[in-house]
């Protein structure tokens, strides 16, 4: 006869209750393991999904995800030749923060390298790559766009194109892809009045600064829309996918003889990435989970307590009878599991339904959730010894 | 063995238990000694706090005496203090108990709470079911085998707990009070059970009670003051 099952059809509202309460801690810790990964994936889903194999930047810099890196445009054209190179792409990417409908809503700014890249390998849901050099964008689902939507942004009018579902930036902005000519355009927009008293404003160093005097041209140069027009566009860094058959640390080697810049490979930025920008989120997020863990421990440890301690009475009669040991450990530890099984089930559909409702992502990976279920059984099982403790301790006498 | 030399249920020779020690110290039960055969049912009478319930607990391998010795059936189960080794497993086979209470288990039923008597000493849970279908049968509860506890009068579940005494056929059947919570009709309905039990199975059966009215049932009456015990009848 299995005892644990008939006490809790007993008083199956009470335990139900207790199984929900259970349920929804664990369902927080689960959540909090599906953030931590969240984090962790939408920091590296950029890197990894762009597919590059070199990360040319900024000379001593670790590259744009860890710090403000800028390098010509024109390195593209460098990478390009140099054997075992079979593309080289500008990466421009910035954040802006924009209002739609009284929100603020924040678009990471992706810029693609037309026309070599119009964004084949951007997992798209709908829509199509970018088609023109211009006033095209690929946006998240995220950014709350429709296709063939109009958004203004800068001083020019993009139209979605196509929909990405789950692209977005270590921030969890989404990302919205354009090409490097319009990214670079909508991030470094001026106002007129802004263009304007800058024009001003540099004619009036040109004529302070002796080099207005010597060169008389540059303050007609002054005008001028795009001064100092020796000064090319730049980008974040450049990415390189080397050709088949290629050895990438060749490649690397003969770039990073270059005094110009520094080249890591994909892995370095992922490593940049982890120990570097999302390090402190990560382990912020990773030591909650724990101390959630603990905290579920205990008040799980108090739940068999108490309901150790409602039957007391009858285990102390159990023994009296001349119940073995066993007969009433099986009674608590079933009890535990079947409580901590409940509410882990609970906490599993719980979250399948809460968690896609986040405003990022949370991840719960099959191997997290194997985890949560060793922790869960653990828990159930370490957390049942001090009701165990209880009813080793109470003596049949007791019952008189 | 013959006839007129019953077998012993239970022997106490000597016992005493004192409680606590110094300025606190309660000699609850002196130099007990006292023989019960199997198939006799004995009452025991006494005044509050006279050592009945003291008594009760020492021979039933619960509350073991300070000093002297208890045997039960053919074993030495304990000498001064020290009891046997695995008490609880001689328990189970060997004692069954009747309290003022029924203490059944609430969350089983009454035929469950006489089940799991049988269970926890290794019978298989259908033989179990049927055995405490038949001790249902014959104490006259099998109507209500199916109710829980609560569901039952006092007297109802004062016969359960009768039953679940009974599961294992033991030598010895060691009852506190246990009509003191029914009113006088349900008390001699309980208290005639154990006459029958003791008659008809051949247990050895010690009733602690305060109702004289019932003490007809009794094949002898002990009756114990101050922590000694003295032969009635
Ligand atoms: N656990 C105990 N500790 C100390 N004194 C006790 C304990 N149990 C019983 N006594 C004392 O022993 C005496 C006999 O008690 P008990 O056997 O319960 O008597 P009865 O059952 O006849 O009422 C009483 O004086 C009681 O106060
Ligand atoms: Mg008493």
């Amino acid at each position: 006869m299995n005892l644990a099952i008939r006490d809790i059809r007993h008083s199956l509202p009470r335990f139900l209750l207790t199984a929900v309460g259970i349920g929804m801690l664990l369902m927080i810790v689960m959540g909090m393991s599906g953030i931590y990964r969240g984090l962790i994936e939408d920091a590296l889903l950029l890197v990894d999904k762009i597919g590059a194999d070199l990360w040319i930047v900024q000379h001593n810099t670790r590259g744009p995800f860890a710090e403000i890196s800028r390098i010509p445009l024109k390195m593209e054209d460098r990478l390009r030749a140099v054997p075992g190179v079979r593309s080289a792409r500008a990466f421009v990417s910035h954040t802006i923060q924009r209002e739609r409908i009284g929100k603020p809503l924040r678009i990471v700014v992706q810029g693609l390298s037309w026309p070599e890249d119009k964004g084949e390998w951007i997992p798209m849901t709908d829509g199509r790559c970018l088609g023109a050099a211009h006033f095209e964008m690929i946006a998240d689902k995220s950014l709350g766009f429709r296709p063939g939507e109009k958004i203004p942004l800068g001083k020019d009018i993009y139209t979605v194109v196509g929909l990405t579902r789950g692209m977005v930036g270590q921030g969890g902005d989404g990302i919205a892809f354009f090409t490097v000519r319009d990214a670079v355009a909508i991030q470094f927009d001026n106002s007129g009045e802004a263009v304007r008293l800058e024009r001003d404003a540099r004619r009036s160093r040109a004529v302070r600064q002796d080099i207005g005097n010597t060169h008389p041209e540059l303050l007609n140069r002054a005008a001028l829309p795009d001064i100092p027009a020796l000064a090319g566009p730049m980008a974040s860094a450049v990415i390189v996918q080397t050709g088949q058959g290629a050895d990438i640390d060749k490649v690397a080697e003969t770039i990073s003889g270059w005094k110009d810049v520094s080249v890591h490979t994909a892995g370095n930025q992922r490593n940049f990435l982890l120990d570097g920008s999302v390090d402190k989120a990560r382990r912020q997020i990773g030591l909650f989970r724990a101390l959630l863990v603990i905290i579920s421990a205990i008040i799980m440890s108090l739940i068999l307590y108490t309901l150790t301690l409602d039957k007391i009475h009858d285990i102390a009669m159990l023994k009296l009878i001349g119940a073995r040991n066993s007969v009433i450990l099986g009674l608590i530890i079933q009890q535990a599991i079947i409580l901590g099984g409940l509410g882990y089930i609970l906490a599993f559909y719980s979250g399948k339904w809460i968690f896609p409702h986040f405003p990022r992502r949370v991840i719960v990976t099959g191997n997290d959730l194997v985890w949560l279920a060793v922790i869960v059984l653990a828990i159930s099982v370490l957390s049942s010894l001090l009701g165990i403790w209880k009813a080793m301790s109470v003596q049949p006498n007791e019952v008189l | 063995m013959s006839a007129n030399t019953p077998e012993r249920a239970v022997e106490a020779s000597n016992i005493s238990k004192i409680y606590g020690s110094g300025n606190t110290e309660v000699k609850a039960m002196v130099n007990v000694s006292f023989t019960i055969s199997k198939g006799e049912v004995v009452g025991l009478l006494g005044p509050s706090g006279s050592g009945k319930s003291t008594l009760l607990t020492a021979i039933g391998l619960i509350n073991p005496p300070t000093s002297g010795q208890i045997r039960i059936g053919k074993d030495l189960v304990t000498d001064g203090p020290s009891a046997m080794a695995d008490v609880r497993k001689f328990r189970r086979k060997h004692i069954g108990y009747v309290f003022q209470k029924a203490n059944l288990i609430p969350f089983l039923t009454a035929l469950e709470n006489v089940q799991i008597a049988l269970e926890i000493n290794d019978v298989h849970h259908k033989e179990a079911r049927k055995r405490a279908i038949a001790l249902f049968e014959y104490l006259g509860i099998e109507e209500r085998k199916d109710n829980l506890p609560h569901q039952l009068s006092g007297g109802q579940q004062q016969r359960v707990a009768v039953a679940r005494s009974l599961a294992n056929k033991p030598g010895l059947i060691l009852a506190d009070e246990p009509t003191a919570a029914l009113d006088s009709f349900r008390g001699r309905q309980v208290m005639e059970l154990f006459q029958k039990v003791a008659h008809e199975q051949g247990a050895g059966v010690l009733v602690v009670t305060h109702d004289h009215r019932s003490l007809d049932v009794f094949d002898r009456t002990f009756e114990m003051e101050d922590g000694t015990l003295k032969l009635k009848i």
